[in-house]
Formats: C-alpha cells, sequence, structure tokens
C-alpha cells in the first residue's frame, strides 16, 4: 500500500482576474522507504500540490481530488484533532522560505523543543537532548550555544538546517521537503542532501523532494514526476527519465541542460510557460512543442501507461517496442 | 598579445563593521590580492561560496566602488574616480534578479534610453530611440513591446530587458554577477545563448560571476576560483575542471550535483563551513576545512602561484 496516494488533485486558487488552477489533475504515489523527486519550472504547481496535501492552503484555494490518503486514512476527512496528530509528526515538510516558517520570536531551541512536546512524551531534559542531537545531525557546530540564537542571527544556511531538524524531529513516515537546498552553497547543499539520504535509508521514511535541479534530482531520487503548468507530464525512475524520456517537454529540458551541451549553442524551448489567461485548448505544452500537430492543439492528450513514463502526451517519444500507446 | 580591456592587480577592499551593540569593531576583508585581465571577446568566470566575494568584486569593476588596494585599468586608462565618469561607459553591470535591478514604474523604452539621455546628451529623441528599439531586437524582444513596463514580461525577458540597458552605451565589459541564476533551464539556455552571440558579435568582454559550475563550464575560457576573498585557483577553464590543483577547487567540483543518475561518485565531504569573514585564520584560510591540512598550512599563508596553472596552496593536487 502506498504511503501517500493522491488522485486526480486540482487546486484552483480566486483571483481578482477570474479563477487559476494552479494544479490540474496530478496523481502522486509515494511508497515507505521511497525518494520521489517532483521537477518541474517555477509556477508549475510543485509546492501548492504538497501544501494542498498537508492542508495549508489558504481559504482562496478550491481543492479537489478522488482520493488523498496517508497511510490508508483518508486526509479529507480527518477532524482538526486527527490531522494535526498526523501533520508535523507522521507527515513533516520543509518549507521552500526557511525564513518565513520559524518563528522570529523565538529561540529555534524553543522551537525545537516546542515540536517535540507537542508530539511525543519526553520529558524536558530529554528534549534538550533530542535537540541537541538533531542539530547535531543536521551539520550546526556547537549546538548548545545554537539553540539559544534566534533565527535573525544565524545565517540562511543555519536557518535551513534548523527547519530540517525541527522537520525531523518527531521522525516522520514522510518528509516533503520543498528546496530544501536551493538557497544553500553547493558543498552545505551536498551535507544535506546526504543528510536527508540517510535519514531516509536509516528510518525508511518516505522522501519528496521538490527542486528545479536536475543534478540534485539524478543524484537523489529514485524516481521523478516532471510537472509543468499545474499538470504531471511525465513519472519514470530516475535513470529510465534521464536515458529514455517519454514526454516532449522531459526531453527538452533534458537537452538544454548546459552539461549536455554538445556544441556552443545550447537547445532552447522557445516561448514561455501559459498563463491565466493564455491556457491552451488541447495539450498544455503544445505552443511550445516541436512535435504539436492539429490533435495536439484542440484534443487534451491520455495519460499513458506506466511502461510510457505516464507521459500526458498524443505522441510519446522513445516507446518500447511491444508496447500499446493510448 | 593584444591589450587587455581590463587589468586588475592585487585588487582588495576592505570594510569597517561592527562596533554595535553586540559585536566588537573589525574589518572585513571582502576582497584581497586579486589580479586577472581579460581579452576583447574573453570570458573570466569567477565563481567561490556565497561571501567570497563575487558581488564585491563586481562593484569594483564596474566602478561603483573604489578599491581600498591595488589598481585597476580599463583599456589603457586607469580606473581612479577622478576617470570614472569617462569610464563609466565602457563597463556595464547585469544582475541577478531580474525583477529587483529594473524600476518598476519605467517603461522599457524609456528605461532603455536612460544611459544615453546622462551620457550621450548630443543624442536627439529619435536618435535614442531608434538606438533603443534596435537593441530590443538584438536581444530578443518585440519592438512593439517597447511602452510596457517590466512587470508585463516574465523573468527571462526581464533579464533580456536588463542585457539591452546594459548594452545601449556600447561597453566594451559586462560583468554579469549571476545572470541566470534565477532563470528556469530552459530560459537558462536562451539567455545563455543570447550572451554567447552578443559576444561575438561585438565581442565584449565578460566577467561571469556564477556558483553554478555547469554554466561556468560551458561558458568561461577562464576561472578563478575565491575563497573567503582571495583567489586560490585560477587558470584555463579546462585546466582548471578536468585537473584542479587546490583542494578547495577540488572539493567544489566534487559537491556539484551532476546529471547523470547512477554515478555512484564519492563526494569530498567538508568539515565545517565559511569561518567569518571577520575571523579569517592565519595561514591558509581553507586550512580549518581541508583534509589536507598541516601546520605549515595553520603558520604561513600559501602563495597564488605554480604550474600548469596557479593554485595557492602548500600541498597542491598533482
Ligand atoms: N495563494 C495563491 N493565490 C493565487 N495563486 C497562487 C497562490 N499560491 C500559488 N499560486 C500560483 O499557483 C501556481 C503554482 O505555484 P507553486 O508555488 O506551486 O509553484 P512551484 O512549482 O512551487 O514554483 P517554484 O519553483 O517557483 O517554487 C503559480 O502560478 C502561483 O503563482
Ligand atoms: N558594504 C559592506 N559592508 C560590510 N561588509 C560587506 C559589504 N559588502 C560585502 N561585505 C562582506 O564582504 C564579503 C564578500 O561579500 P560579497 O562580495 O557580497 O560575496 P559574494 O558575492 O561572493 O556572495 C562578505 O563577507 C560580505 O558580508
Ligand atoms: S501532446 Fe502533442 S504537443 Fe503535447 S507534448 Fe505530446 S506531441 Fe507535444
Ligand atoms: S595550503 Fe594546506 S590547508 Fe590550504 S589548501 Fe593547501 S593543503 Fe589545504
Ligand atoms: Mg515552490
Ligand atoms: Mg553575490
Amino acid at each position: 500500500m502506498s504511503l501517500l496516494k493522491i488522485r486526480n488533485l486540482s487546486v484552483e486558487f480566486s483571483t481578482a482576474s477570474g479563477p487559476f488552477r494552479a494544479v490540474d489533475q496530478v496523481d502522486v504515489d509515494v511508497e515507505a522507504g521511497e525518494i520521489l523527486a517532483i521537477v518541474g519550472e517555477s509556477g508549475s504547481g510543485k509546492s501548492v500540490s504538497m501544501l494542498a496535501t498537508m492542508g495549508l492552503l489558504p481559504w482562496t484555494a478550491t481543492i479537489t481530488a478522488d482520493e488523498m490518503s496517508f497511510d490508508g486514512q483518508d486526509l479529507r476527512e480527518l477532524s482538526g484533532r486527527a490531522r494535526r496528530r498526523i501533520i508535523g509528526k507522521d507527515l513533516s515538510m520543509i518549507f521552500q522560505e526557511p525564513m518565513s516558517s520559524l518563528n522570529p520570536c523565538f529561540t529555534t531551541g524553543f522551537q525545537i523543543t516546542e515540536a517535540l512536546r507537542q508530539h511525543t512524551d519526553l520529558n524536558r531534559s530529554q528534549r534538550k537532548d533530542r535537540a541537541v542531537e538533531l542539530m547535531e545531525m543536521v551539520g550546526i557546530p556547537d549546538p548548545s550555544r545554537r539553540l539559544k540564537a534566534f533565527p535573525h542571527q544565524l545565517s540562511g544556511g543555519m536557518n535551513q538546517r534548523v527547519m530540517i531538524a525541527m522537520a525531523i524531529a518527531c521522525r516522520p513516515r514522510l518528509l516533503i521537503a520543498d528546496e530544501p537546498t536551493t538557497a544553500l552553497d553547493v558543498t552545505i547543499q551536498a551535507q544535506i542532501l546526504d543528510l536527508l539520504t540517510g535519514l531516509q535509508k536509516e528510518t525508511g521514511m518516505g522522501l519528496i523532494l521538490i527542486t528545479h535541479d536536475m543534478g540534485v534530482v539524478a543524484e537523489t531520487a529514485e524516481r521523478v514526476a516532471v510537472q509543468y503548468a499545474g499538470q504531471k507530464v511525465e513519472d519514470q525512475p530516475v535513470a529510465d527519465l534521464f536515458a529514455t524520456p517519454h514526454h516532449p517537454y522531459t526531453s527538452a529540458l533534458l537537452a538544454a541542460l548546459p552539461e549536455r551541451a554538445t556544441e556552443r549553442r545550447l537547445a532552447t524551448i522557445p516561448g514561455v510557460v501559459p498563463g491565466q489567461h493564455d491556457r491552451p485548448e488541447g495539450c498544455l505544452f503544445s505552443p511550445r512543442c516541436q512535435y504539436a500537430d492539429e490533435r495536439c492543439r484542440t484534443v487534451p492528450p491520455p495519460v499513458q501507461p506506466a511502461p510510457i513514463g505516464r507521459a500526458r502526451c498524443h505522441y510519446p517519444l522513445n516507446v518500447p517496442a511491444g508496447e500499446e500507446v493510448a | 598579445m593584444s591589450q587587455p580591456i581590463v587589468l586588475a592587480e592585487n585588487l582588495g577592499r576592505d570594510y569597517e563593521v561592527g562596533g554595535g551593540l553586540f559585536s566588537k569593531p573589525g574589518i572585513v576583508r571582502a576582497v584581497t590580492e586579486t589580479s586577472f585581465s581579460i581579452e576583447a571577446g574573453k570570458t573570466l568566470a569567477v565563481v567561490g561560496e556565497s561571501g567570497c566575494g563575487k558581488s564585491t568584486l563586481a562593484r569594483l569593476v564596474t566602478l561603483i566602488e573604489e578599491p581600498t588596494a591595488g589598481h585597476l585599468r580599463i583599456g589603457d586608462t586607469e580606473a581612479t574616480p577622478e576617470n570614472w565618469k569617462k569610464l563609466r561607459t565602457d563597463v556595464q553591470i547585469v544582475f541577478q534578479d531580474p525583477y529587483g535591478s529594473l524600476n518598476l514604474r519605467q517603461k522599457v523604452g524609456a528605461m532603455l534610453e536612460e544611459p544615453l539621455k546622462i551620457n550621450r546628451p548630443e543624442m536627439s529623441k529619435a536618435e535614442r530611440q531608434a538606438k533603443g528599439r534596435e537593441m530590443m531586437r538584438l536581444v530578443g524582444l518585440r519592438e512593439e513591446h517597447y511602452d510596457r513596463y517590466p512587470h508585463m514580461f516574465s523573468g527571462g525577458q526581464r533579464q533580456r530587458i536588463a542585457i539591452a540597458r546594459a548594452l545601449m552605451l556600447e561597453p566594451k565589459l559586462l560583468v554579469l554577477d549571476e545572470p541566470v541564476s534565477a532563470l528556469d533551464l530552459s530560459i537558462q539556455s536562451q539567455i545563455l545563448n543570447l550572451l554567447l552571440d552578443l559576444q561575438e558579435r561585438l565581442q565584449l568582454a565578460y566577467l561571469f560571476i556564477s556558483h553554478d559550475l555547469s554554466v561556468v563550464r560551458h561558458v568561461a575560457d577562464d576561472v578563478v576560483v575565491m575563497y573567503l576573498g582571495r583567489p586560490v585557483e585560477t587558470g584555463p577553464k579546462d585546466e582548471v575542471f578536468d585537473a584542479p590543483r587546490h583542494p578547495y577547487t577540488k572539493a567544489l567540483l566534487s559537491a556539484t550535483p551532476r546529471a547523470e543518475p547512477g554515478g555512484g561518485r564519492q563526494r569530498i565531504k567538508l568539515q565545517g563551513e565559511l569561518p567569518s569573514p571577520l575571523n579569517v585564520p592565519p595561514g591558509c584560510p581553507f586550512a580549518p576545512r581541508c583534509w589536507k591540512a598541516e601546520d605549515i598550512c595553520r603558520s604561513d599563508r600559501p602563495r597564488l602561484e605554480g604550474q600548469p596553472h596557479p593554485a595557492a596552496c602548500h600541498f597542491p593536487e598533482a
């Protein structure tokens, strides 16, 4: 059974200029002990889909789904209390902007021990010890002193690590990490990624890693979901995704990597992601796709079966011999 | 060898800081003993972690700030403040943040014409406009958007506007401070191609600042690796990437994730993090994090020297 199972999730925001669909018919599955990466350009709905799962979107958001379950429990039907018992303990998230999710008025030590007080039955001194242990785990030097510091007294990298310490404090079964290393230097990023994957191996937790860095994906993830304009357009094991992308968008994205350049000019994807008012009728990628035809422009593409990477495309690439295209 | 567009010798910039409630006054050596030159049509990349002095170096070269040590020459003119006005048109800068670096209340056209208004008062309005429109075409924007405001453009288009604006005075040197870091992959490749095109056509020299080593590898001719305000290794791109001599360069390269799954590489794990710039250790500044450090590293500062390209290390990699 999947640890997290989401079917047909859509999120619509009501905005001054009309409704805006930020997430569109997305499916997510994560098993215990699995690392799933969600990649996609800015605004493709990565954060919003996970915030919807956590129940953390503002009231302007309308969430619809056929199923949203964590460990077999329907996340939509939970009472406030039952939800609080799960969220922050079994299901935990590291947010994209550390400064906006740490409370500036409390010391880091207080914020970590408070999470422990709410979700565990450790006593005071055990909580303190665990806080020090967590700070050490995330590589914060001189933890006892750092526990007395307020967020503004620490660097961005330090605060990001405090966030991670808080998120893993109660040994979550699923950790959602939203761009956990984007603001950090590569040497610190390497430490944090090793920390997260080490934890995941040790404790068997599931890990969802949201990122736009294909290098991080390649080196960290087991499976990859690619998002475009609110939709999941492909879902494959990491090695297969890089070797044989099935969706033209994935393929174009990989070709644009400077590392893959075969000449001085890089491959580009013409145009931009569609906005609120110019969403195409058929395939959302059709205005930028080199393979687009009339059918693509008018008929929304089906989702292909798993051997074709669940590609949302009429004409998927690299179809394995003998596979039937939907 | 042709004359370099820019020549920096032992450039340095100190800042006095602190003396507030919580800290003793001190001196931050943001940039120290930094030398380089760039020829027309060439790209020098500056890499290193945040706080290593990249942006400070950019401000010195762009004549926004005066160095506190060493000297800088642009073309054949010494870049001392009395010459700044004359040199200002030769050097322009493009910043990382396409949102923050543009005046949101100004139309694109007015924004492009402004540098001409200030620096070329002899030009007529029609001439300025013609030049602005030509520049929009050059960077791949539509001329009919001349009267739009920046918020009507995407991030990539705004970065094109910033580049167009920087080119209005026909500079010889463009300082690019993380020009693609805020952009998505598909837009990043468009902007990098644009920069390469412009360089070929206009023989621009680039000082390209970036923390993204795969981008640097693609665009640079030469590379300077900085650590705590000092260059620790410098040389032709291929040499530095394929045979790094300084342990820090090696660590930086090994920490950079590669977009090839299943590499199974062993990363070098660095201890600790950057020391406070107020508190640079004596000897080699990298010693507290270096796995090869010995006593001499903690007492004597290594000089930037050696073959095939210079590295500041007592025990450089073979
Ligand atoms: N509260 C909101 N009201 C209206 N629109 C919103 C709101 N929150 C997010 N959006 C929009 O939803 C879309 C998806 O946003 P989301 O934050 O999920 O993007 P993302 O994929 O995480 O991007 P990034 O890589 O930049 O973090 C964007 O177009 C965003 O502007
Ligand atoms: N105006 C200033 N006053 C005091 N310190 C500064 C100032 N500008 C930069 N610094 C310090 O100089 C060092 C180098 O900064 P910077 O050039 O911005 O680094 P980078 O661009 O490589 O991240 C940092 O320690 C920074 O805090
Ligand atoms: S459906 Fe058509 S336009 Fe869309 S990605 Fe596939 S080939 Fe391209
Ligand atoms: S001088 Fe010593 S401490 Fe510094 S980089 Fe070389 S080996 Fe390491
Ligand atoms: Mg996001
Ligand atoms: Mg900077």
